[in-house]
């Protein structure tokens, strides 16, 4: 294994190894730049991190409790198993973290507008949130097929004052989503500011989006050695941008003891060609601004990803997961839309917990891991929301399979 | 071949006093069998270079227009392959420049020194990439000089003084101004700020300048024009012979320059 003793990434370019960089038009290079010094000025600026930290604090909700599932943990062996409970943010998800830091970022540099995309529905809200609160104009655009698979969120964004766009190009997912947002984003830069919901795009978004998840890996490290009087054997998180998974593994990554593993959405299995396990199962291309692991055509043009999880149905990732997935720091594999539906229930029935679908991948995998690991070996799972939005999703799926 | 082939047909189209005028294409789009018909027809019209576009899937520097037209190209079976394929038996007789516009992903795929030589090979003359900016131009830059093809450059409305001034050095072949803040086909006045911009590369450049994104008239190639060498024409072309209208573009063409 290359040594990731002193861990330094991304570099001055944006590269992770050899991944991510700036694949943009020259129309937003500028932009680019700007945003890359106007977020070297604010993360040094101690007002800026004060501001950041109090609306963590008393909006977002944070500190989030580490806890442990006892109750989860014993049906599969004796290993210690804790959950980082992102889902307990404000809007029920991780995504807050980010899209809060960004929204302040946008302010500072004077922008009025903000464009986001969105899969699922959670980084939209959480983005049309923070544009509530900080009175910023905000746009998402959403694709067509995912606009009706959560009608409930286009409206919660509608109510926040947000306008959502329908993309009916492509795929009409969250791929085509992006699309439309650098599209936009193209023809509105010198008043708009693009929030990005993941750790994928050009530099110096994998870099910012991971920075302010970070606050998930830092919390976890305190908690988990208040607890347990040492850092954690293993921690999992779902990865499909990868954004929570960057948050929480990122704290860690010079730990060479403490065991990193990203799940990716296997859909009905990778050896079919309906999922999203981009590092499992991808190859090297540039989508998005970004040198990295897609779902691709032999002549490069870009697959359709599909997952039981609207949030995972990307056919990229987060350049920084292409470099530590390549130099082996992170293990990467992948949870089946069956297994995660499992592990849904059973995170339910044990705790009282509903996880998001993409945390039930997470989950999913750790029940394979727990039963493996040694007595008193601690597992932290990564859960990033909560899975309020995916109960019809469960509910029409479990009906279908009863019925044959 | 290359840049030379480039340079002298654009200055035979100066000689006589004409603006140049470029047609970007999709190829594919209608079939890739009507590929060499619809070259040799521009070519008879009288453009100084035919840019043609090879599909991707996600083309994010493009408005509707194109994104439709590479849509309709992938779907029936278009590829970079399939392309080089059509120019090859005819590399020798087509005086007409051959520009090749794509995102880097389908170079990437294809390997990037094998793209360099198989364009040598069939006669390709320069290549724009909208998504390598100043800062990425190392993943291409060498296996490009190496093969003769000319690496033409974008600029941007939004480019800084500097920036504009780096881009107008590096420039091969032609320097393409972008000049809407937008996706192509992007309707726009071309105001003062254009002008101003457009003489400023001029003033910067080693090689002609034309003008590109949202130009769909005559009259707008015309006051283009006259700030720069001559003009892009895309989304415009792309929708006319979608319909079959190749009169208009015929008619297009020549108003234009």
């Amino acid at each position: 294994m290359i040594q990731l003793t002193i861990y330094t990434m991304p570099d001055e370019k944006g590269r992770y190894g050899n991944f991510g960089g700036r694949f943009v038009p020259e129309l937003l290079m500028p932009a680019l730049l700007e945003l890359e010094q106007a977020y070297e000025e604010a993360k040094n600026d101690e007002q800026f991190i004060k501001e950041l930290e109090a609306f963590l604090s008393s909006y977002v909700g944070r500190e989030t409790p580490l806890y442990e599932a006892e109750n989860f943990a014993k049906l599969f062996g004796d290993a210690r198993v804790f959950l980082k409970r992102e889902d307990l943010n404000h809007t029920g998800a991780h995504k807050i973290n980010n899209s809060i830091g960004q929204a302040l970022l946008a302010k500072r540099m004077g922008k009025k507008k903000v464009v986001a995309e969105t899969g699922a529905g959670q980084h939209g809200v959480a983005t049309a949130t923070v544009c509530a609160l900080l009175d910023l104009e905000c746009i998402v655009f959403m694709g067509e097929v995912d606009v009706k698979r959560q009608a409930l969120n286009v409206f919660r964004m509608e109510l926040l004052g947000a306008k959502v766009e329908s993309v009916s190009q492509g795929s009409g997912t969250l791929k085509d989503a992006v699309n439309e947002a650098l599209r936009y984003w193209v023809s509105n830069v010198e008043d708009t500011h693009y929030i990005l919901g993941s750790v994928v795009g050009p530099h110096p978004f994998p870099q910012i989006v991971r920075d302010f998840q970070t606050i998930i890996g830092k919390e976890t490290k305190r908690q988990i050695v208040e607890q347990t009087g040492a850092l954690p054997n293993h921690i999992i998180a779902a990865v499909g941008g990868g954004s929570n998974a960057m948050g929480i593994f990122y704290p860690f990554i010079e730990d060479q003891d403490v065991k990193l593993y990203g799940v990716e959405a296997g859909g009905l299995g990778v050896s079919t060609e309906k999922h999203a396990a981009t590092l499992t199962s991808g190859s090297t291309g540039v989508l998005h601004g970004t040198m990295t692991k897609l779902l691709q055509s032999e002549s490069g043009q870009i697959k359709e990803a599909f997952s039981i999880s609207a949030g995972l149905d990307y056919p990229g990732v987060g350049p920084e997961h292409s470099h530590l997935g390549e130099t082996n720091r992170v293990t990467y594999d992948s949870i089946t839309d069956e297994e995660a539906l499992e592990a849904f229930q059973v995170l339910s029935k044990t705790e009282g917990i509903i996880p998001a679908l993409e945390s039930a991948h997470a989950v999913a995998y750790a029940m394979k891991l727990a039963q493996q690991a040694e007595k008193d070996e601690t597992i932290v799972i990564c859960l990033s929301g909560r899975g309020d939005k995916d109960v019809q999703e469960v509910k029409d799926r479990l009906e279908a399979k009863l019925n044959g | 071949m290359g840049k030379e082939k480039i340079a002298n047909y654009f200055q035979e189209k100066q000689d006589h006093h004409e603006n140049l005028f470029v047609p970007y294409i999709v190829a594919g789009d209608g079939g890739l069998d009507l590929l060499q018909e619809r070259i040799n027809f521009l070519e008879k019209s009288g453009v100084a270079a035919i840019e043609l576009g090879i599909p991707f899937s996600d083309p994010v520097a493009d408005g509707p227009t194109i994104q439709e037209a590479s849509i309709r190209a992938l779907e029936n079976g278009t590829s970079l392959a399939g392309v080089l394929d059509v120019l090859e038996p005819t590399k020798d007789e087509r005086k007409v420049p051959i520009i090749l516009m794509t995102y880097l992903n389908p170079i990437y795929a294809y390997g990037i020194e094998k793209f360099a030589a198989d364009c040598e090979r069939v006669g390709v003359d320069g290549v724009i990439i909208p998504d390598v900016p100043l800062e990425e131009e190392e993943v291409i830059e060498a296996s490009l000089t190496k093969h003769h093809i000319a690496f033409i450059r974008l600029a941007a409305l939004t480019s800084t003084p500097d920036r504009i001034k780096e881009i107008a050095r590096r420039s091969e072949g032609f320097l393409y101004a972008v000049s809407v803040t937008g996706t192509t086909g992007a309707r726009t006045s071309h105001h003062e700020r254009v002008a101003t911009y457009l003489e400023t590369l001029k003033k910067h450049s080693t090689v002609p300048v034309l003008a590109g994104f949202g130009v769909a008239t005559a009259n707008q190639a015309h006051e283009l024009s006259s700030h720069c060498d001559g003009v892009i024409v895309g989304s415009k072309i792309v929708d006319l012979l979608h319909q079959g209208k190749e009169d208009e573009v015929r008619q297009l063409i020549v108003d234009s320059l």
